[in-house]
């Protein structure tokens, strides 16, 4: 059975851009859409990704509405590349506002990375060098979108595979600058921090330490994929194809030591387990939050 | 070339190599960083063609089609970031991808699963009931000029091959060794109960859509569907059409004022 979803047990101020309770959600996937109208799983909220919905019309909508009416939603951009050389794509800023007007989502939240370029869409999220004119940029391009869609919006950390010569800024200075300049909240991807910071020999705690953590709205936890680079050394991928790695969930609990409970996705795109071993995993992420707000 | 160019030419275009003024932390080789990316786009555009495309994918064999959906994505990427519309033209590419040319179904059965594809994500619309239809059709001296506007889901295929007992053939209907690829066939497609539906039809109904679709009234359609097949049977198309509640709108043709 549902429970009531009310945030009371904030101990704080909720961040900007976020109005999802302090609990875990899941990502909607179709193969579910069943599932969840018929089990009401007690979970804090769904998210989706917004392209997906943009449809006429369908199934895809008509299960939305019905679970939307039951949980909070959080809607996720992946095609807005907002790190685009190039103006952001107004068509599909128009189709974002519509989406946010139909569902009213708690929250709305885009990725640090381009996808397009030109016309052609890259279906991937791909790295930015970080410096001042990036920066500049990336700025305008969250203003451009929070004042069409009259909402701050949250900005989520990447996960990368390589480096730019040209960067002059390391990156949680970048995107606390973002934060700074625009006002975003940040979607605090855990897994994304960890698999980059195997990839560039960074100390994940260090780099959350020096992120903006009041302005954290959302958190994501996810499974990666193992890779080696031509060195042999560990190349981490975020393919959200596999269950949360425990790095991830012991970065996860100092999260939580430093912010108290804080709404939390398990993000699971590929590989696609049963619907209850995705709870279990959701379970296990509920369970660490009540932790933390004992503690808080 | 602006970094962003340099980075999206190699990642669609195999044979370049990996753009200049990359690094990484441990000194490896960058290339060796950068295949990650290209994989990602690339096999997930194929993955996404895979998803769309089961039937033709089961025809080819999974080496085949990833294959031929890897030169389709090379040389056709998407140009939206709405995936669920990316492969439209699919069926006409692999019309003109030789190697295919032995499955000579394949382009048509593409163009099925597309249909179904855009059938399924077709804007809503509130069907007539059999009473409200009824009413329409018991009207002698509008039933000749009446328009009739169908499902948004609703779409048909005129194949030369069987693409519809093949697609059922791969479905769980009918034994796929029994059918004749080469017996002409027409498809319909329809959204209903949140569910696409396929449907074999003969090719007068297949016109009489068509026509209604093009907004001929019930009139011309049925002449149209007759001159396309003496043995049209007007009564079985529109009991088709009002079963699978494929009606949306009924009335009589606005004619012109001078």
């Amino acid at each position: 059975m549902s429970t009531p979803l009310q945030p009371a047990t904030l101990h704080r101020a909720q961040a900007v851009g976020s109005e999802l309770p302090p609990r875990t959600g899941l990502g909607l996937k179709t193969e579910h859409f069943q599932t969840v109208l018929e089990t009401r799983p007690d979970l804090g909220f769904f998210e989706v990704h917004a392209e997906n919905y943009m449809v006429a019309g369908g199934p895809f909508h008509h299960y939305l509405g019905l679970i939307r009416e039951q949980y909070p939603l959080s809607l996720h951009g992946v095609g807005l590349s907002i790190g685009a050389e190039g103006p952001l794509d107004k068509e599909h800023l128009k189709r974002l506002a519509v989406l946010i007007e139909r569902y009213q989502p708690q929250s709305f939240s885009e990725h640090l990375a381009w996808s397009t370029h030109g016309p052609v869409f890259l279906n991937d999220l791909l790295p930015l060098a970080y410096d001042h004119a990036t920066l500049q940029r990336v700025c305008e391009h969250v203003d451009q979108v929070q004042s069409t869609l009259k909402r701050p919006m949250l900005l989520e950390n990447p996960a990368t595979y390589l480096q730019f010569q040209r960067s002059t800024l390391d990156e949680a200075d970048f995107i606390s600058e973002i934060i700074h300049r625009t006002g975003c909240g940040l979607l605090l991807d855990v897994n994304n921090v960890y698999v980059s910071s195997i990839n560039h020999q960074r100390d994940p705690l260090a780099y959350i330490e020096s992120l903006p953590l009041h302005a954290v709205g959302e958190i994501h936890l996810a499974g990666f994929a193992e890779d080696t680079d031509n060195l042999g050394d560990r190349l981490l991928i975020d393919d959200h194809g596999a269950p949360i790695d425990q790095a991830v969930w012991a970065l996860y609990q100092q999260v939580l030591d430093k912010i108290g409970p804080m709404a939390t996705l398990i993000e699971r795109d590929n590989q696609l387990p049963a619907f209850a071993v995705l709870l279990a995993e959701a379970g296990q992420a509920e369970e660490l939050l009540k932790q933390a707000e004992v503690r808080a | 070339m602006s970094d962003q160019a340099s980075f999206s030419a190699a990642l669609l275009d195999l044979q370049r190599p990996c753009p200049a003024g990359l690094c990484s932390r441990n000194g490896a080789d960058p290339a060796s960083r950068f295949a990650v990316y290209r994989n990602n786009v690339q096999s997930s555009l194929i993955n996404a063609l895979a998803d769309s495309y089961p039937v033709v994918k089961a025809l080819v064999g999974e080496d085949f089609f990833r294959a031929m959906a890897s030169l389709y994505v090379q040389h056709f990427p998407p140009i939206s970031p709405i995936l669920n519309d990316y492969g439209q033209d699919f069926g006409s590419f692999i019309q003109g991808f030789s190697p295919a040319a032995s499955v000579p179904y394949l382009a048509d059965m593409a163009r099925l699963e597309r249909l179904r594809i855009n059938a399924y994500h077709a804007a809503d619309a509130t069907p007539l009931s059999p009473e409200q239809i009824g009413v329409y059709l018991a009207a002698p001296e509008t039933l000749n000029t009446l328009q009739v506007h169908l499902h948004p889901s609703v779409a048909v295929l005129n194949s030369s091959h069987a693409v519809v007992s093949l697609w059922e053939a791969h479905q769980g209907e009918g034994q796929l060794e029994q059918v004749d690829p080469t017996q002409a066939e027409a498809a319909l497609v329809l959204r209903l109960h949140w569910q696409v539906e396929v449907f074999r039809i003969d090719i007068g109904t297949l016109v009489f859509i068509q026509s209604l679709q093009n907004d001929c009234p019930l009139e011309l359609a049925l002449a149209y569907a007759y001159d396309a097949s003496a043995a049209f049977d007007p009564s079985h198309a529109l009991a088709l059409l009002i079963r699978y509640s494929a009606i949306t709108h009924l009335h009589p043709e606005q004619k012109a004022r001078p």
